[in-house]
């Protein structure tokens, strides 16, 4: 990985991996707990470095515990929505006829129903807790990854369709398993930065809405705290915004770079 | 014209079975939750007997099978019937078609914005690929892309309506102004300006990008080289060849952008007390009332076709080979 | 003699790859004398097009330039479009597929003629004709999609010579194509030439074609200039190797199999 802009998206998202390993090492304790007077400014404890918010709960250990959350979420979802895309996909391009023509059109119904709906009507349904929040915007992640899967598998059974005939005696998953998967997989890697950005996003607006897990510190809901002090303290809703883009632009950075490193490959070998 | 008739003919029946899906597994899913209309009912009035229960059950239709009530459900959607929210004690519909309007202005402006905006500025970048212009172009719409739309409302919020003062904070209008007529418009322009701004920035980096991406795309094309071999202005070149080709990706975008915009209205009109569809959801939510956000998510969805309809047509009359496999004589 | 319309001296034409230079043409020494049709000939990436660009100066801008091209009758460099007309191989690729035929037929009489779009649509109309469109009146409201890949190279050639310039130069214009049609363009490019006195550069693979239709010939081998002269000295007489390598290939290939079907199975 060569370019500037990957660069910079691999720095960022190894800082805040860090932030999110060394939070509980640093900030062993409940972060959700009240530490100190509320509204301590920023820069005047040395023991709180960042201050407090409304309820006297640390910035700096919620800073740190939530960007665990947010990595926490974006990863997760990603592989949930993959491996659920990956599925779909693959039975859709394989099977055909009329299984085919059925699940793509449970993908076009989860398509137009705005996915923030989705994860709200489910969350609404279940309760809120990390797994739920994880699955509910896993529901209308899978569909990008469903579809490309399908398309690639379409065209490789296509193209090598006499070779892979040849192999006598494979069942279709095997073939679906070594020949279409391994090829498919370049391109839903690149989707993925999309995904897990988008997952940090829609946790950080649930929790935004008061929707979140209640138990974990999310920087959505420390935005959302910071905003009943927003005239008198807007560090408190702007610090944990910033985290949110930082996050999202290093996941996007480097899903860039990576995918440029790949072509760049391709196009060298 | 004629080819866009057949495209939306076709496209709008093949929407009905999606549309089916989305009924019934919208429908399955609030079936789902523990306790029932009822009880958010009676939980809002402060409990009640069990008479009362029984009675608005059977009123509901929930003491049946949920195959029968689904049913009934789907029916009475024929009818434009959505049912009872329980939290507003008013026909869903009602309150949908009161909301709507509100949100539809959001989102217009903001799509609006950001198209505007997005595929000007990504022409602006497009033109000299790898300029200066065109690098920090990049780079800021892709800072811009990242940052979340309700924390952008909160910056916006506090930069425009606290500092400076130039917005209000809140709201759709001013209250009880008694303006009218183009007063009245411009009053909600007024209030409109920063919610739609929150909304729209973000896609107007990715209209940037796209268009910036498709630019770059379209120079490689042998169309371009012949253009310039006929010695057109350069200005014409990235207009009418290079722009005009980049922009077909941008307006299909537009369509597959509609039900993500609509999700972010949500949480833009509860940072601006907008009172909209998005807010009405998070209040649906909020009260548990089921019905309501059934009828709100099956809404969105025949929202989203419509706006894909839309786009269809506008595609059609912007790229002249859609549709049609005829050769000329 | 009348002086050459271009003189190409010394040019080499170079690209940076994997930080060496490696040559698209070497040490070109040509005239293209004014009115006549020259075909340029050789295999694949023997740096043909390049020279055609380099002839129309559009050449990429990180390519590196050496030695001069001349054009003594004109007072002022070429310009691409009002001096240089071109035809590339693609008929289908070379349109725009937006803008209606009229439209692209028309800009370049607007831009270099100075005519209103009025009159360059009306003058766009009579090249149509020319060209041999069929309804050419409903053509100029056409798109691209909406004809075959013959009259696509038709309606490019019409676009190119929509500012009469002096000098046409058709980069394989015919090799996308099927012989039938192949033939007609071949004929209309040597219509074209004929009635409009035009000078035609005509790049090919195919020595038959540029036999029939050449009054000189050069041929390139590896971005060299190997060989040029009258087309008739060359072909009857090839001094390089490589052109005597070509004939022959040629010669072979239209030779009439003795037994059909056993060189195919
Ligand atoms: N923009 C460029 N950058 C790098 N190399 C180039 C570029 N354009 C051409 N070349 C190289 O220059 C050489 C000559 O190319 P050119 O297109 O002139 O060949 P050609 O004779 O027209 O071939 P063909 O018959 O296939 O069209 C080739 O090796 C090609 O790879
Ligand atoms: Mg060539």
């Amino acid at each position: 990985m060569h370019s500037p802009e990957g660069v910079a998206g691999l720095c960022l998202i190894v800082l805040l991996a860090a932030m999110a390993f060394a939070a509980p090492l640093l900030y062993p304790g409940d972060p959700l707990a009240i530490v100190g007077r509320a509204l301590t400014a920023p820069f005047t404890d040395p023991a709180l470095p960042l201050g407090t918010d409304r309820l006297g709960r640390d910035v700096a250990a919620g800073l740190m515990h939530g960007a665990r959350t947010s990595l926490l979420v974006g990863l997760a979802t990603a592989l949930v929505a993959l491996a659920a895309g990956t599925l779909v996909g693959t039975v859709a391009g394989l099977a055909g006829g009329l299984m085919d023509e059925a699940l793509m059109r449970v993908v076009d119904a989860f398509q137009i129903v705005p996915g923030f709906l989705l994860a709200l009507a489910f969350v609404s349904v279940t309760g809120a807790s990390l797994p739920v929040i994880i699955l509910a915007i896993g529901l209308s992640a899978w569909t990008g990854p469903a579809r490309l899967v399908r398309a690639e598998v379409l065209s490789i059974r296509e193209r090598d369709y006499v070779a892979a005939a040849r192999v006598i005696g494979m069942h279709p998953a095997e073939v679906a398993l070594r020949e279409v998967l391994p090829n498919a997989l370049p391109p839903v890697l690149a989707l993925t930065a999309v995904i897990v950005a988008t997952a940090v996003l829609v946790e950080a607006a649930l929790s935004f809405l008061g929707l979140g897990d209640p138990n974990v510190v999310t920087w959505g809901s420390m935005i959302a705290e910071g905003r009943n002090v927003l005239r008198t303290a807007p560090h408190l809703s702007m610090v944990p915004g910033l985290g949110l883009v930082a996050t999202v632009l290093g996941v996007y950075l480097l899903g860039e770079g990576l995918a440029d490193a790949m072509a760049g490959r391709k196009a060298r070998g | 014209m004629h080819r866009a008739l057949t495209m939306t003919r076709r496209r709008i029946v093949s929407s009905i079975p999606v549309l089916l899906i989305v009924i019934v597994g919208t429908f399955l899913l609030l079936e789902a939750a523990p306790g029932d209309a009822v009880d958010a009912y009676l939980l809002s009035l402060g409990g009640g007997d069990a008479g009362l229960v029984a009675e608005l059950r059977q009123s509901y239709g929930l003491d049946q099978s949920i195959v029968k009530r689904l049913t009934l459900y789907v029916g009475a959607l024929l009818q434009l019937d959505l049912g009872w929210s329980v939290a507003f004690d008013r026909p869903v519909l009602d309150l949908i078609v009161e909301r709507l309007p509100n949100t539809l202005w959001l989102m217009g402006a903001a799509t609006a914005l950001a198209f505007s905006l997005g595929s000007l500025l990504g022409i602006v970048a497009g033109a000299r690929p790898g300029s200066l212009t065109d690098r920090t172009l990049s780079i800021g719409s892709l800072a811009l892309y990242a940052v979340p739309s309700f924390w952008l409302g909160l910056v916006l919020v506090l930069v425009f309506a606290v500092d400076l003062r130039w917005f209000p904070t809140a709201g759709i209008e001013t209250i009880a102004s008694g303006k009218t007529g183009l007063a009245r418009v411009a009053d909600i322009a007024w209030h409109l300006a920063l919610p739609v701004s929150a909304l729209g920035f973000i896609y107007l980096a990715l209209f940037l990008r796209m268009m910036r991406a498709g630019m770059a795309e379209a120079w490689r094309q042998d169309f371009v080289l012949s253009a310039r071999a006929k010695g057109l202005a350069r200005r014409r070149i990235v207009l009418r060849y290079v722009a005009r080709n980049a922009l077909l990706p941008l307006v299909t975008m537009l369509g597959l952008q509609a039900a993500a915009m609509l999700g972010g209205s949500v949480v833009v009109e509860s940072v601006f007390a907008i009172p909209g569809f998005g807010r009405l959801a998070h209040e649906a939510v909020s009260g548990r009332d089921a019905p309501l956000l059934t009828g709100i998510i099956i809404v969105s969805a025949v929202l989203v076709i419509a706006v894909n309809l839309l786009v269809d047509i506008a595609y059609a009359l912007l790229d002249p080979r859609v549709g049609s496999g005829e050769v000329a004589p | 003699m009348s002086a050459p319309l271009a003189e190409i001296r010394g040019l080499s034409v170079s690209y940076e790859r994997d930080d060496a230079q490696s040559f698209a043409l070497q040490g070109v020494d040509l005239d293209i004398a004014r009115g006549r049709r020259l075909a340029v000939i050789g295999e694949s990436g023997s740096g043909k097009s390049t020279l055609a660009l380099a002839l129309a100066g559009l050449l990429a801008p990180q390519a590196r330039i050496e030695g001069s091209i001349g054009w003594p009758g004109l007072a002022h460099p070429p310009v691409a479009g009002r001096d240089i007309g071109m035809v590339f191989q693609h008929p289908g690729g070379s349109l725009n597929p937006v803008l209606t035929i009229g439209e692209q037929v028309a800009e370049g009489a607007v831009r270099h003629l100075g005519l209103g779009w009025r009159a360059a649509k009306s003058h766009a109309l009579a090249l149509l004709e020319w060209v041999r469109i069929p309804d050419p009146q409903a053509a100029l409201r056409a798109y691209p999609h909406q004809f075959s890949g013959g009259q696509r190279q038709r309606i490019a050639i019409a676009a190119a010579i929509a500012a009469r310039p002096g000098l046409l130069i058709a980069d394989e214009p015919t090799s996308a194509l099927d012989m039938v049609v192949q033939a007609e363009i071949v004929a209309l490019l040597d219509d074209l030439v004929r009635e409009a006195g035009m000078t035609l550069v005509f790049i090919t693979h195919d020595i038959a074609l540029a036999s029939a239709l050449a009054d000189d010939i050069a041929v390139f081998q590896r971005a060299r200039l190997v060989e040029k002269g009258a087309a008739h000295a060359v072909l009857a007489q090839p001094a390089h190797a490589y052109t005597k390598h070509l004939l022959a290939a040629q010669i072979d290939f239209s030779t009439p199999r003795l037994i059909d079907g056993v060189a195919d199975a």
